[in-house]
């Protein structure tokens, strides 16, 4: 039976792509459509990334509410942005080779994750525990990324603006090569240890006794989730409940934990409510900054409803 | 055979675990028993590598829990630990199946349903094996998580207070189907039990535990004595002989 409900959402996410694709063309259409076909491919990553880095991360730390921005990990990312324009000064910045930067950003951004977060796992903390953390976490980088906004001059300030906000209409496609391989090395990864995903669900305990060396899985799955945030996080900026609502959405449209099913079905309802938004609000209404505010309300609501009323854990 | 070898245990400043030497041999039923916070179930999630190794050496068929591959063990071992939370949204078939992990890394074939559907049998639920676990009571989900570590089929199987939650019926239920599988399958099984009297009905050995030392080691004929029992529990109860069998009238 999942599987029909994941035919019916493959149907929709490529009818959104199709309407992406074609709602009001005008002028060059080959010109237009390039460009298009651009933003397409920035924006399925994007959906992808978060999509998968979000069920993992639900997964190891067992709980429903937790993603990975939530935890601060973007803040995190942003926080090493404001750290090279400091360090480097607005110019030094600009003058860095995209991809290189990248890839510096995302060895470092996974290696602070796991350093940060894999102590806090380790411990088996509680829900409650986990979400003060990483609130505190995320406050922690948001402030020091402050601050050194407060010490650069405006001129740097605002070379480091442009990357801090959600921002779906402009997308980073120079960057766009470089992290496909990434998604999809994310994609087929996550695919491959689906089962093992599985396993992880029953917690740590079970999980070793079923034979599964935790502590090793869980640090390399943490690596996989920090780099996929990095990905979505380059591309289009933070978003904090993204993950949350999409992740939601599908595990109710699927009625299943099981990663076989819910991982693909979390990617198609990512990619629905991303390039159809987007499709929507960009090419019907033309009012192409507003999906970033839009997604971000509705997905705080899903945080607050699964937060008010029991995330059927 | 399982052996344990001076293996002592920490955490902080507290010693859990003093020096055990321990040896139990392949087949039948050792009961582990003794006061709360004994040590008891330290010890099974130490010979289960749930917990590392701080001093000693333990080894179960000759493989050292410590250096040997995960999930080599896995084939050798399973553990229920006591009040494993299952938070995933399962139905009770999917839960056993995943005993069938070790073996097939999720890949399910006709035998592991076959091996199933048997666990399911043999425990009692097949009735309810297409329920969500959250809908089940805390009894029926204790039942699960020991189908699904049968379904492991290791010949070493580890149960931390499994009648936790049971009632009277599926307690002696559950004994009798561990004696059956260790009489039939000739599995190994260590079980930390508190009701003394399914210890003295069902196993073969009983190893009592006091302040992480062993402090009695032996059949339940000979260790079920008042002697015995005061020296484990700090109080005085009766043992009366019914049919061959001590029983310890320990709530009196």
């Amino acid at each position: 039976m999942p599987d029909r409900r994941l035919f019916f959402l493959a149907g929709a996410a490529l009818l959104c792509i199709v309407a992406f694709m074609t709602i009001g063309l005008r002028g060059n259409i080959g010109f237009v459509l390039a460009l298009r076909a651009m933003k397409l491919a920035a924006l399925l990553q994007v959906s992808v990334a978060i999509a998968v880095s979000t069920v993992i991360f639900q997964t190891v730390t067992n709980n429903r509410i937790l993603t990975p921005s939530i935890m601060g990990l973007d803040a995190l990312y942003l926080f090493g942005q404001m750290l090279l324009v400091f360090l480097l000064g607005g110019l030094g910045y600009a003058a860095l080779d995209a991809q290189l930067k990248f890839g510096g950003e995302i060895v470092v951004l996974m290696a602070l994750a796991t350093g940060l977060l894999l102590p806090t796992l380790r411990r088996r903390a509680d829900m409650g525990l986990m979400l003060l953390a990483g609130i505190i976490f995320g406050i922690l980088f948001r402030s020091l990324h402050s601050l050194l906004a407060r010490l650069v001059d405006p001129n740097d300030f605002a070379v480091v603006q442009g990357a801090s906000f959600a921002n779906f209409n402009d997308v980073r496609t120079d960057l766009l090569a470089f992290a496909s391989v990434l998604t999809i090395a994310g994609i087929v990864i996550a695919w491959r240890t689906r089962h093992v995903l599985d396993v992880i669900a029953l917690g740590a305990d079970t999980a070793t006794g079923l034979g599964i060396s935790w502590s090793r899985t869980v640090t390399g799955l943490l690596l996989l989730v920090s780099a996929l945030v990095a990905v979505s996080t380059a591309l289009v900026g933070p978003v904090a409940f993204f993950g949350l609502l999409v992740v939601a959405l599908a595990e109710r449209l699927v009625d299943t934990r099981r990663h076989a099913v819910l991982l693909p079905a979390a990617m198609l309802t990512a990619v629905i409510i991303l390039v159809g938004g987007q499709a929507l609000f960009q090419h019907a209404l033309g009012s192409s900054s507003t999906l970033g505010v839009v997604i971000e309300f509705v997905g705080g609501l899903a945080f607050l409803v699964l937060l008010v009323f029991g995330s059927r854990k | 055979m399982i052996r344990i070898e001076n293996v002592s245990l920490r955490h902080g400043k507290t010693q859990i675990l003093h020096d055990i030497s321990l040896t139990i041999a392949k087949g039948g039923i050792t009961a582990l028993v003794g006061p709360n916070g004994a040590g008891k179930s330290s010890l099974l999630s130490l010979i289960a590598r749930l917990q590392p190794l701080q001093a000693g050496r333990i080894s179960v068929d000759g493989f050292p829990v410590d250096t040997t591959p995960n999930r080599d063990l896995a084939r050798i071992l399973a553990i229920l630990r006591q009040d494993s939370i299952v938070t995933s949204r399962l139905r009770v078939r999917e839960l056993v199946g995943f005993g069938r992990f070790p073996h097939g890394r999720g890949r399910l074939t006709p035998a592991d349903y076959a091996i199933i559907d048997q666990s399911l049998r043999q425990f009692d639920l097949t009735d309810l094996a297409d329920r969500f676990l959250e809908t089940l009571s805390g009894g029926q989900r204790q039942r699960s998580l020991v189908a699904m570590a049968f379904a492991q089929e290791t010949d070493y199987l580890l149960l931390d207070e499994p009648l936790n939650n049971l009632d009277m019926y599926f307690a002696r239920e559950l004994m009798r189907s561990l004696r059956r599988i260790a009489d039939e399958n000739g599995k190994t099984i260590v079980i930390v039990l508190h009701d003394i009297n399914q210890a003295g009905a069902h196993a073969d050995r009983i190893v009592a535990m006091k302040s992480g030392r062993i402090v009695a080691d032996g059949a339940p004929s000979d260790l079920l004595t008042p002697k015995t029992l005061q020296a484990i529990f700090g109080f005085e109860m009766q043992v009366e002989t019914v049919d061959d069998m001590p029983v310890v009238l320990h709530f009196r």
